[in-house]
């Protein structure tokens, strides 16, 4: 068997972000190539989607620096590129997080995303599960230097399932190219342009495809929300568990997350991957579900329950339970070349946290009990 | 007088028309271009070192040697008559006045990256234009300049005007091409570049008006000779623009030898400040490029003249420098406020945003609002290190160069005229009264002695 031949079909390419090299087939992007190292390395992203064809670029929060663009052309590249539109080169560096032009950058772009929203977490569907939570989280500062009448647009119903808060929009087009991808026919786009660009439905159309449904769950924030869950709770209350039936509409996957609280199911969506997306079939395709499994099927008696789903420590939907969370792999230390001084560790001065009990074998919520025992 | 190449004829009455175009020596370039070779054609584009005239400066020889030649797929050239930087009218004068010198222009252009169809996208606020070149097409279709096998040549060209619907941003190439194609005018990202995958995702070149005209000089007297006039790389003639507080804006043709100084106040350009005022600033190339206070205009930071070119120009880069970019020369006098003409570019660039982007869809917007407060008297001392942040986080940041558009301008006041701005803040109702004036704007520098 010629080796040479079977290697030379798919080229890989060697890229280094932030100290940690891995190799990838040529033709994938630095954000992807981030995704597999995971962690801390991976560039965060709010407009990219990896299910939809088209998506990215538009938000910035991924940029990074190359510091070599490739093996053969070493300059570096004279601007911060957004990674998840960038494909590697052979022997390319990559700066994330051990880059201060890509952390000023991004710190720039979560206050020029926030300066017009409405910041109003409180009160909306999305908080607990909102990406741009996150964000702020972790790159945003703890105050605005914004002192101006922020952006406002009236709240719309599009159709009888999704309600589009217009405020919180943070333009990534996602249900742009989800509408335009996922049904036959585009209902909605970009009416407008610059800081009153808005998602539109054009003359108030309802939004009534069967798969429409999809553009909730890829909403990385509260604008678009399904109105058959509205107010009814906090995400981070109901327990998400994995299910599926067998849904006639050949194009639905039938395999969902029911937000469950006791025996009631409160809502559904696609299931998601680490990154938040909707996820990947073992065939290959993506999970998207249809409106009737999203919307009509509220029954447990509708669905077949396969058990808990896999959610990340980090998220705050974790803190109520449960057998099963998911560690996000910390990879600080190898980046920084030696252990990270945390300020204080929590353990030093809790008296009830113990570091050798797993808050994940624990089913339910921690109760003080169980660190007694 | 300088050498006149695109507005040779000017003054000819009825040039518009085919007739008169023709007796003065029009179309004989084209003939002889259609007896060349694509390949040479592209060649002497390449030796007279024409920059693209719509701003970037970009060699236009190189650009054309970059276009995809797929087997099968046609090839498109396409004019950008958008012409919407602020300040900028020239395109818009060739057209109206010269348009069988454009149209001459665009079929050697077209038959050397062999596009059978071409377009010509004008912006829309140029309504009465799209008749002006319509006619101009018919007459050449008549004269069998356009249409199937021009001149028995097997070449067949066809060109279509489309109208814009008032957008800058449709300017950009790629937002330009998306229209074109009927969707909205968002910038694409790069790469693919157009020369890839451009229109219908078809090789295509995009070119300035200015470009594609300048192209019919250099066919008619080789490229060689063109490449003698001016200086570096600099080459041939450049129309600018000149406005503002002068005695005699329009459009001058300028073979790039001249001085800044005797741009503005020779007679046979500008004829000096209207009213006789003093000169206190100006913006060389566009509104989008930076603004250079009068001492820093007139002679670079190392005390040389600065001249008319696309080198000297841009001496000292943005810390004393500015561009030649598209050619709009704007110029201020004494009585000018620094502050409001910031703000207004500023309302320009907000309102022009495609708003694809973060960083230039809520930047600009942001930097309009505090420019404002600042112009009438609510500023504060800390909103211009606020908008200096501002203008850094876009710059660099963007899809399209349009955020580096809007961050330049609002980088280069501050940088030459912030007391201007502090005078600003800290003279609120004066501030409404009066402007700062002149100030220290027009003293010589200082020049550090060389050793
Ligand atoms: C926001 C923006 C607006 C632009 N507007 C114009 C324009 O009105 N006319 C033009 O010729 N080029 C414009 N350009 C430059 C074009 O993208 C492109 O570089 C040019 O048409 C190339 O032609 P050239 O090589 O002949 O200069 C603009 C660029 C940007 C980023
Ligand atoms: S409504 Fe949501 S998905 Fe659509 S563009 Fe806005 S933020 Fe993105
Ligand atoms: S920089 Fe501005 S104009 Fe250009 S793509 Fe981004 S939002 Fe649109
Ligand atoms: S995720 Fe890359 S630009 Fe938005």
């Amino acid at each position: 068997m010629n080796f040479d031949l079977v290697m030379s079909e798919t080229p890989k390419f060697k890229v280094t972000i932030d100290t940690i090299s891995v190799e990838v087939p040529a033709g994938t992007t630095i954000l992807n190539a981030a995704r597999m190292i995971g962690g801390d390395v991976a560039p965060p992203t709010m407009c990219y989607y990896s299910k939809l064809k088209d998506s990215g670029g538009k938000c910035r929060t991924c940029l990074v620096e190359v510091s070599k663009g490739s093996e053969k052309d070493p300059r570096p590249m004279p601007k911060l590129v957004a990674s998840c539109r960038t494909t590697v080169m052979d022997g390319m560096e990559v700066k994330n997080i051990t880059s201060e032009k890509v952390l000023d950058a991004r710190k720039g772009v979560v206050e020029f995303l926030l300066i017009n929203h409405p910041l109003d977490c409180p009160v909306c569907d999305q908080a607990g599960e909102c990406d741009l939570q996150n964000l702020s989280y972790e790159h945003g500062t703890e105050a605005t230097r914004y002192e101006f009448k922020r952006r406002t647009f009236e709240k719309e119903d599009i159709g009888p399932y999704i309600s589009l808060h217009m405020n919180r929009c943070i333009m990534c087009f996602r249900c742009v190219f989800t509408a335009d991808q996922l049904t036959e026919k585009r209902e909605h786009g970009i009416l407008e342009r610059g800081d009153h660009a808005q998602i539109g439905t054009y003359l108030n159309k309802a939004l009534k495809n069967d798969f429409i449904g999809n553009v909730i769950d890829v909403c990385p924030v509260g604008a678009l929300t399904d109105k058959t869950f509205r107010f009814k709770n906090r995400v981070w209350f109901t327990k998400p568990v994995d299910a599926h039936r067998n849904c006639s509409n050949p194009k639905c996957c039938g395999h969902v997350r029911l937000w469950m609280r006791g025996d009631e199911v409160f809502r559904v969506t696609a299931r998601k991957d680490e990154w938040g997306e909707v996820e990947t079939r073992p065939d290959g395709t993506p999970g998207w579900i249809c409106n009737e499994c999203r919307f009509e099927k509220k029954q447990t008696k509708d669905w077949v329950i396969e058990g808990p789903a896999l959610i990340p420590r980090s998220s705050v939907i974790a803190q109520g339970h449960y057998v099963g969370t998911k560690k996000t792999p910390v990879l600080i230390d190898k980046v920084i070349g030696k252990e990270p001084q945390y300020q204080l560790n929590i353990h030093d001065i809790s008296d009830v946290n113990k570091p050798e009990i797993e808050l994940s074998k624990i089913a339910g919520p921690a109760h003080s009990d169980d660190f007694n025992k | 007088m300088g050498v006149k190449l695109l507005l040779a004829n000017d003054g000819v009455e009825g040039i518009r028309y085919y007739d008169t175009y023709r007796k003065n020596g029009g179309y004989t370039t084209a003939e002889k271009a259609l007896k060349m070779s694509q390949a040479d054609i592209v060649e002497e584009v390449k030796k007279s070192g024409l920059r693209g005239r719509g701003g970037a400066g970009f060699p236009t020889g190189m650009k054309w040697s970059f276009l995809a030649k797929p087997e099968g797929v046609p090839r498109h050239l396409v004019c950008n008559a958008d012409e919407s930087e602020p300040g900028t009218f020239k395109d818009r004068y060739l057209m109206e006045f010269h348009p069988h010198l454009f149209i001459e222009g665009l079929l050697i252009s077209s038959f050397a990256l062999g596009s059978n169809r071409t377009y010509v996208y004008i912006r829309g606020e140029y309504s009465w234009i799209p008749d002006i070149l319509n006619q101009a097409i018919a007459e050449a279709r008549n004269a069998g300049f356009l249409g199937k096998n021009i001149l028995g040549s097997g070449f067949d060209c066809e060109i279509y005007v489309h109208r814009g619907a008032g957008a800058y941003i449709c300017g950009e190439e790629t937002a330009l091409i998306e229209s074109l194609e009927g969707k909205r005018g968002n910038p694409r990202m790069k790469p693919p570049f157009p020369a890839i995958q451009g229109l219908w995702m078809r090789p295509t070149v995009v070119n300035n008006v200015e470009t594609i005209a300048a192209v019919v000089p250099i066919i008619a007297m080789g490229g060689d000779e063109y490449a003698k006039i001016g200086v570096g790389k600099s080459t041939g003639t450049k129309l600018m623009s000149a406005c503002g507080n002068i005695n005699k804006p329009g459009v001058y043709e300028i073979d790039m030898t001249i001085s800044v100084e005797e741009f503005i106040f020779s007679d046979e350009y500008c004829g000096g400040i209207k009213n006789g005022k003093r000169l206190k600033a100006c913006i060389p190339g566009g509104s989008s490029v930076p603004i250079l206070p009068a001492n820093l205009l007139l002679k670079t930071a190392k005390g040389e003249t600065r001249m008319m070119n696309y080198e000297s120009m841009s001496d000292g880069g943005f810390a004393t420098g500015s561009m030649i970019g598209s050619g709009g020369f704007e110029v201020l006098d004494e009585d000018q406020c620094i502050v409001k003409h910031t703000m207004t570019l500023a309302r320009f660039y907000n309102h022009e945003s495609c708003g694809q982007c973060s960083p230039c869809r809520e930047g600009t917007g942001w930097m309009y609002k505090i420019l404002k407060n600042l112009e009438y008297g609510h500023g504060k001392l800390s909103d211009i290190d606020l908008l200096w942040d501002i203008q850094r986080r876009i710059e660099g940041n963007t899809i399209c160069p349009l955020g580096d558009a809007a961050s330049w301008p609002v980088a280069a006041a501050i940088r030459h005229f912030r007391d201007e701005f502090e005078w600003h803040v800290k003279n609120p109702e004066e501030s409404q009264k009066r402007n700062y004036g002149l100030a220290h704007y027009a003293d010589p520098i200082h020049v550090a002695a060389t050793a």
